[in-house]
């Protein structure tokens, strides 16, 4: 939010302690490597694949070790190439249900924050049964109405946990809008979209973007046990979810074709909380900006 | 000639309750009137009020006329031609004033842009200016730090150089040196009072603390549970007090100017 050079070029005369930290968190760092692990996999999948998603060629349920870097699932496809190509699904579901929850959720949290009475009460409410209301069966409905895809589980998962965003964004804004800089802007005759956009949203933002972050790693959850149960993603895409439920008959005799995608799927989540995490800890005003 | 004519005004929150109780003033140009109360006695909201900007779920009644425009019930469209021209506010506390993360230049800048329409260099300049005549040094520096870079009296010379930036008639100064220290809160004063005066300003002086508003204002009201006790001149306020607040007020003054004196003989 601010450019190390303002600090360089205006070092504060008084209140030191006012400017942020420049020392990076552990956890950031630590959270980056791991999410980013996965981000690379999902990456090198658009482009390379240990080998085609239907070749089965393997033998089945071979080990680790003679070409097939983790071993093969009961068809004979190569568990590298699926855990691969479930990275792509994995990241692909989180970055889509945070857009989604993002733009739906932040301009609901607004209107919701600028509404009075009735409409205000009206608005909340909605906010809570969707809320309340489960992803599961949100996505059964989707699922129903379109067809199952990789794009009604994102869909699903993105408008459940939009209510979850515009719950927050509305009492932010709410919070933001008694501060006396907004009615300083009103005084200066700012208007009211110009107010959200220079004031309100850079002032939220912080707040919003750690809980983004952990939005994204619980869309990649969810996203796994859509597919678990078929919700998600239709062969041949290995989404982890259904890797997950494959592997499962087979567990006690091969059990990597559970473990791969069950400690990737690990991986990534404890990564991107451990960034929110950090994110929260250089990010966030009231940290970075104590009272002097 | 009375540029603020108040009749009236009363203040319920959404429940009803009543904050602002009947209060009639009013402020001629040029004038400065102190509002003295203690916190909760709806001074600041009355302020508010003046400029159609209660908080949401708070109604107004009453007349309040500023400058020829009728202010309560008014449209917000006609409220925004009002504020900032007619009438502008300085905050009591500088570290909420000012939006955290916005370089103080910018913020200074909104109102000269939305009210005088002022572009690019000529922008830049009146920043400067503004900054200048607010006493503040290195204006070029505060002009690009953010609010948590500059200390306390500084934010607070920004904040007024924000509400004097479209020359208003009339200044509303709620409590603008209660958060900040002592040797501070006189050269702001002291600013405040000489700025002021230039211009020939109109002034609301908002505090809980007598002698502040002794130093700047000519005439007070006093408020008390959102009405208005006793209203006169400062030097009638203080000599006689009428109403038992009032009086309260002056022995409370005097009781620490008293403790000044024991403490270092003259």
């Amino acid at each position: 939010m601010i450019p190390a050079d303002t600090l360089e070029a205006a070092r504060p005369e008084v209140a030191p302690q006012g400017v942020r930290r420049s020392r990076v968190s552990v956890t950031l760092v630590v959270g980056s490597v791991l999410a980013g692990l996965i981000a690379l996999l999902a990456v090198v999948s658009l482009f390379w694949l240990p080998y085609p998603a239907d070749d089965t060629s393997g033998g089945r349920l071979a080990g680790p070790g003679g070409g097939h870097l983790l071993g093969t699932d009961k068809l004979g496809r190569d568990l590298f190439t699926q855990v691969m190509t479930g990275s792509r699904i994995a990241v692909e579901a989180g970055l889509g249900a945070v857009l989604i929850a993002a733009t739906l959720g932040i301009v609901l949290g607004v209107l919701a924050a600028f509404a009075q009475g009735w409409l205000d009460d009206t608005l909340s409410a909605f906010l809570d049964i969707l809320i309340a209301f489960p992803t599961l069966l949100l996505a059964m409905l989707i699922v129903a109405a379109r067809s199952a895809t990789l794009g009604s589980a994102v869909l699903a998962i993105g408008l459940a946990q939009s209510a979850v965003v515009a719950r927050l964004a509305r009492i932010l804004v709410k919070r933001v809008l008694t501060q006396d800089y907004i009615t300083a802007a009103r005084i200066s005759g700012t208007s009211w979209p110009r107010i959200v956009l220079g004031h309100v949203l850079p002032n939220i933002w912080p707040t919003l973007v750690v809980n983004l972050a952990l939005q994204f790693g619980l869309a990649v959850l969810a996203e796994a046990g859509l597919s678990y149960l078929g919700l998600g993603a239709p062969p041949p895409n290995a989404s982890w979810g259904r890797m997950l439920q494959e592997a499962q008959a087979t567990f006690t005799t091969a059990p990597a074709g559970a473990l791969a995608p069950g400690i990737l799927l690990v991986l990534l989540v404890v990564g991107v909380n451990l960034v929110a995490d950090g994110l929260r800890d250089t990010l966030d005003p009231a940290t970075g900006r104590r009272r002097s | 000639m009375t540029f603020l004519d108040v009749r009236g005004l009363t203040v319920r929150t959404a429940e009803g309750r009543v904050l602002v109780d009947d209060l009639s003033f009013t402020v001629s140009g040029g004038e400065r009137l102190g509002l003295i109360g203690e916190s909760g006695s709806g001074k600041s909201l009355t302020t508010l009020a003046l400029l159609g900007l209660l908080p949401s779920g708070m109604t107004a009644t009453g007349s309040v006329e500023l400058a020829g425009t009728q202010i309560v019930g008014a449209t917000e469209r006609a409220l925004t031609s009002v504020r900032g021209r007619d009438a502008a506010v300085v905050f009591q506390e500088p570290l909420t004033a000012l939006d955290p993360l916005m370089r103080v230049g910018r913020q200074i800048a909104e109102p000269l842009a939305r009210r005088r329409g002022l572009r690019g260099a000529a922008l830049r300049d009146a920043v400067g200016d503004m900054l200048a005549q607010v006493r503040l040094p290195e204006p070029e520096r505060v002009s690009r730090a953010f609010p948590h870079e500059i200390s306390g009296g500084q934010r607070q010379r920004v904040a007024l150089a924000m509400a004097l930036a479209c020359d208003p008639g009339l200044l509303i100064a709620d409590e603008p040196t209660t958060a900040l220290d002592v040797s501070v809160q006189a050269e702001m004063l002291d600013l405040l009072d000489t700025l002021v005066r230039e211009r020939g300003m109109a002034v609301i002086f908002v505090s809980h603390d007598l002698a502040v508003v002794a130093r700047v204002t000519d005439r007070a009201l006093v408020m008390k549970d959102g009405r208005a006790v006793e209203t006169g001149t400062v030097h009638d306020l203080v000599r006689s007090p009428r109403a038992e607040y009032t009086k309260s007020l002056v022995a409370g003054a005097r009781r620490l100017e008293a403790a000044l004196d024991l403490r270092s003989p003259r």
